[in-house]
């Protein structure tokens, strides 16, 4: 128990769902008889689950932010439309079909922005709004039809990274990915270890990082691996890609930026953050904007999986955002989660999904133990914050957020958050009711 | 134990995980008497009516409680209601959206045949009403009267429940002069109706005035209790058994080093942000001088908050005349950044709703105000955020084990000394400081004002919004009084008294 803490920097429980995320996998690896682990499976995960695990990115933010946003699906199919639209009748090319979705994205989202932010109406009325709105407006605009996209289009969707270099057997892309991550975690290991040092004088023995990073890079040798190895043509898919970039960038935006600060300042306390000079207008309408154009990339991606647009495009994709954010522990009162936390919570449900699926549970059974799912994960944090614990999964990704390696990479803050015990000086205990 | 005795508590002990917050702590109120319960903050008071009322149900703690001569062994606030003992906490229980009527029957509705008996319900708040000196409409909602009507209407409530011993945690602490007399002097018109009264509070003066006797707890230990007629208890005397050291003086020796006025706020006229024809400051002119502090004595509502922050980047009211100099040049601050810039800063008086984001931890706190200052190119630096945070936390001694804590496990003293580094982290020229010592105890005063006397030698301008006139007093190099939104009058430090300010406070007049 104490070298796991050691290893991970925390208290052990703080790493409650990514432990759920390896039992879960583990648990599918032998009931499916080794069918979970599979390149061609991982790649179905991926392409299948991206396009949410997109919108969780965003919807964390409006989450934090003290928002909702209901409108992701409708947003979503709209754009779709508009593009496929654009690419048949107009022909433009794929990039420019992309570019305009981006646009259409950014300028739905500042008309949410615009009344959630300016004119102060409750995200969850304009978004609920927009949610009828624009599922009204692809079905006007293709007359519920479904509208096929060009070959390029699809690559976004349900493309792989091309054959690069000699042949070596494996996919040359995605193994340099691997072994460029696997440096980075050994590279930023070293770096903290070297702030460390700098800030304080007691640093972990040298096996606890040595263990760490060699548990990490194992993991992501095997993943490497095994969409390195899939059959040929195939490597780690596109939409996986977009999604890591994306996961740098946000996890970056969160927790390094100044906005990244004044979302969850905002989400806190508005009142506070206004006081401090935090616009807090402009942080709601970047929230709100940030959120559709992820939208559009999410609908555009799915999209060019299906190779078409159709009128029930996203039906109900808001609620799996919404669902991995709490699962990643973020909380609904605003000011708590992060961008990390809520992919893990994402890919929670997305392998529980995909096992049960290979398992052969219908469509009502998988619904029903993803709704029992949801609610436990959330009693189990809300149940921890009310015994007067720091929140388990909020904790274990504020850690994460730490790291500028987009979550890959988990990095204990100078000092590791004292435990309860630590903090329970009188002071603590009545301050002032 | 004798026959007036109604409640006593026997060594209590009362642990949480890791930390003992009461240790064999007794306490005796006799019947008809205001008990009052004196402690630094997290001294272990508020914890002891917690175990009294019920909320730490028996079991929760060792020791034994006897209310009026039988042992009781309460498991929530129901039962201990239903025994007669009363809590009116701090922060009121009321709804604001419901008439005073129902708030002070909910939970006891009474009916008739299943339907809520409003007869009944609104002659019982009247005769109520009339018990604790309120006169208003029963169907006023709360939230449409003031915070002393307000706790008005808890006490009316109390008594509702034929309340026998009432336990009123710092029940002045929101109130103004004049709303606070009245409090206490229903106190004591309680008191002379046979119920018993425990109080907490911070405001030795009142305690000194009203109370019989007075429970000194200190580090989770009842020191001793002292009766004041025999004893001839005042408020050094209380502060010694508080502090377990005699405070020479509550304010640190200082020699003002006054230069010259550098900001200047010239015909101060401000609307109301809702009422359009109400104006919250009229024609208000006022001057700080660098290395000198400012006081702004005012009623509660006199619009000493809305002068600060309608300056402070027109973050109140609707701004409708009136021109800011700062160094004789005029500037236009509209927003809350611009005033920062321009080297304002403001600590408000409620801090919880509206000074700190209470999820947020120590270090990110404090450098929250002036981001930028440690930001390179896009990224915030953390290890900067760290080496500033515990610079502050040691020269402005901050009691927290690590800058990593968050801000809501800090006591409130604590609390404004982030929110006061936070702004001094800013490097501002003038700091506006609204009740910087609401809620704090002594000892944690007399390091804040030492805090805000070197601000000031350091050459910055400080105002100072409080109601308690001693802190004003003992405070400030120069006293403004407001009365409804306008100044009416400018005392010298040597030349203010309480009545002089009292009177200025109340009575509009034209500025000196």
């Amino acid at each position: 128990m104490n070298s796991l803490k050691q290893i991970f920097g925390g208290d052990t429980r703080q790493f409650g769902m990514i432990f759920a995320l390896v039992a879960l996998v583990v648990f599918f690896q032998w009931r499916t008889g080794g069918k979970t682990l599979t390149s061609v499976n991982m790649m179905n995960l991926f392409n299948g689950n991206s396009y949410i695990l997109i919108l969780a990115i965003g919807m964390v933010l409006v989450i934090i932010a003290g928002h909702i946003d209901l409108s992701v699906g409708s947003v979503a199919a709209f754009v779709g439309i508009v593009v496929a639209i654009a690419m048949r009748d107009w022909g433009i090319p794929w990039y420019l079909g992309a570019l305009l979705g981006l646009a259409l994205g950014a300028l739905i989202g500042a008309w949410h922005g615009f009344w959630v932010a300016y004119v102060g109406i409750p995200a969850f009325i304009v978004t609920l709004a927009g949610m009828l709105l624009f599922r009204g407006a692809n079905q006007s605009v293709g007359n519920s039809l479904t509208v096929p996209v060009p070959e390029g289009f699809r690559y976004l969707g349900a493309g792989y990274l091309p054959e690069v270099g000699p042949n070596t057997g494996y996919n040359n892309i995605t193994l340099l990915m691997g072994l460029a991550l696997v440096a980075f975690v050994i590279y930023s290991e070293f770096r903290n270890r070297r702030k460390l040092a700098k800030i304080h004088a007691d640093l972990p023995p040298t096996w606890v990082p040595v263990t760490k990073v060699v548990l990490l890079s194992a993991v992501i040798l095997y993943a490497t691996y095994l969409f390195a190895t899939g059959r040929p043509g195939t490597s780690f898919p596109v939409p996986g890609l977009i999604l890591g970039i994306l996961v740098i960038i946000y996890a970056f935006i969160s927790n390094k930026t100044i906005l990244g600060r004044h979302v969850y300042a905002v989400g806190g306390n508005r009142h506070a953050a206004e006081l401090s000079g935090v616009q807090s207008k402009r942080v709601n309408f970047m929230v709100m904007m940030n959120m559709s154009i992820l939208a559009a990339l999410a609908g555009m991606i799915f999209v060019g999986r299906s190779t078409a647009s159709g009128p029930s495009d996203g039906v109900g994709w808001e609620l799996d955002a919404i669902a991995a954010v709490f699962i990643g522990g973020a909380a609904v009162t605003g000011g708590v989660g992060t961008v990390v936390g809520s992919i893990i919570g994402g890919l929670v449900m997305a392998v529980l999904n995909n096992g049960l699926q290979l398992l052969g549970a219908g469509a009502d059974d998988t619904q029903i133990i993803k709704g029992v799912v949801l609610l436990v994960a959330v009693a189990f944090d809300v149940y921890n914050k009310s015994q007067g614990k720091p929140s388990i999964i909020g904790l274990l990704t504020r850690n994460f957020g730490g790291g500028s390696g987009g979550g890959k990479t988990p990095t204990p803050t100078p000092q590791p958050a004292p435990t309860e015990q630590a903090v329970g000086t009188k002071e603590v205990i009545s301050h002032e009711v | 134990m004798n026959n007036h005795t109604i409640l006593e508590m026997r060594s209590i002990t009362k642990e949480f995980p890791g930390v003992k917050a009461l240790s064999d702590v007794s306490l005796e109120v006799q019947a008809g008497e205001i008990h009052a319960i004196c402690g630094e903050n997290g001294a272990g008071k508020s914890t002891l009516m917690k175990v009294l009322s019920g909320l730490y149900p028996h079991g929760d703690y060792t020791g034994e409680i006897f209310f009026q001569g039988k042992e009781v062994q309460f498991k929530d606030i129901r039962s201990s209601e239903a025994a007669g003992i009363v809590i009116i906490h701090q922060e009121l229980a009321l709804i604001p959206e419901l008439s005073i009527a129902e708030n002070i029957f909910l939970g006891n509705e009474p009916t008739r045949f299943g339907v809520i008996d409003w007869d009944y319900v609104n002659r019982t708040t009247l005769e109520l009403m009339a018990r604790v000196g309120l006169s208003e409409d029963p169907v006023t909602k709360v939230k449409d009267i003031g915070v002393g009507k307000q706790q008005l209407v808890e006490i009316a409530k109390a008594l509702n429940k034929s309340v026998k011993l009432l336990i009123l945690d710092e029940p002045t602490a929101a109130l103004n002069e004049s709303d606070s007399q009245h409090l206490l002097d229903l106190m004591s018109g309680l008191r002379s109706k046979g119920i018993s009264c425990i109080m907490i509070s911070h405001k030795l003066n009142e305690i000194e005035q009203i109370a019989d006797s007075i429970t000194i707890i200190r580090d989770g230990k009842s020191i001793e209790t002292l009766h004041v007629k025999n004893d001839g208890v005042d408020e050094d005397r209380i502060i010694r058994g508080m502090v377990g050291r005699s405070l020479e003086s509550r304010f640190p020796e200082h020699t003002p080093k006054i230069g010259e006025t550098f900001f200047e706020v010239r015909n101060w006229t401000v609307g109301h942000p809702t009422v359009s024809d109400r104006l919250v400051c009229k024609n208000a002119s006022f001057h700080v001088r660098r290395g000198e502090i400012v006081g702004f004595a005012g009623l509660m509502g006199a619009g000493r908050t809305e002068l600060a922050r309608s300056v402070f980047g027109r973050s109140y009211g609707n701004f409708k005349s009136g021109q800011i100099f700062i160094n004789g040049k005029e500037v236009t601050l509209r927003t809350v950044p611009q005033a920062i810039n321009a080297g304002l800063a403001y600590v408000t008086e409620d801090r919880k709703s509206l000074g700190l984001n209470l999820l947020d931890d120590i270090k990110s706190t404090t450098v929250s105000a002036d981001l930028k200052k440690i930001t390179r190119g896009l990224v915030v630096d953390k290890d900067e955020e760290f080496r500033v945070a515990e610079e502050y936390r040691k020269s402005l001694r901050t009691k927290t084990p690590s800058v990593n804590e968050g801000v809501a496990k800090l006591s409130g003293g604590n609390q404004q000394k982030v929110v006061l580094s936070k702004w001094m982290f800013t490097d501002p020229e003038l700091l506006i400081l609204d009740e910087p010592t609401r809620g704090i105890d002594v000892g944690a005063k007399y390091e804040i004002y030492g805090i805000i006397q070197k601000l000031a030698d350091q050459g910055k301008g400080v105002i100072v919004i409080s109601s308690e006139l001693p802190e004003l007093l003992g405070l400030s190099d120069r006293i403004y009084t407001i009365f409804e939104g306008a100044i009416t009058g400018e005392v010298s430090r040597d030349d203010a008294n309480q009545e002089s300010l009292m009177k200025l406070m109340t009575a509009s007049r034209k500025s000196a």
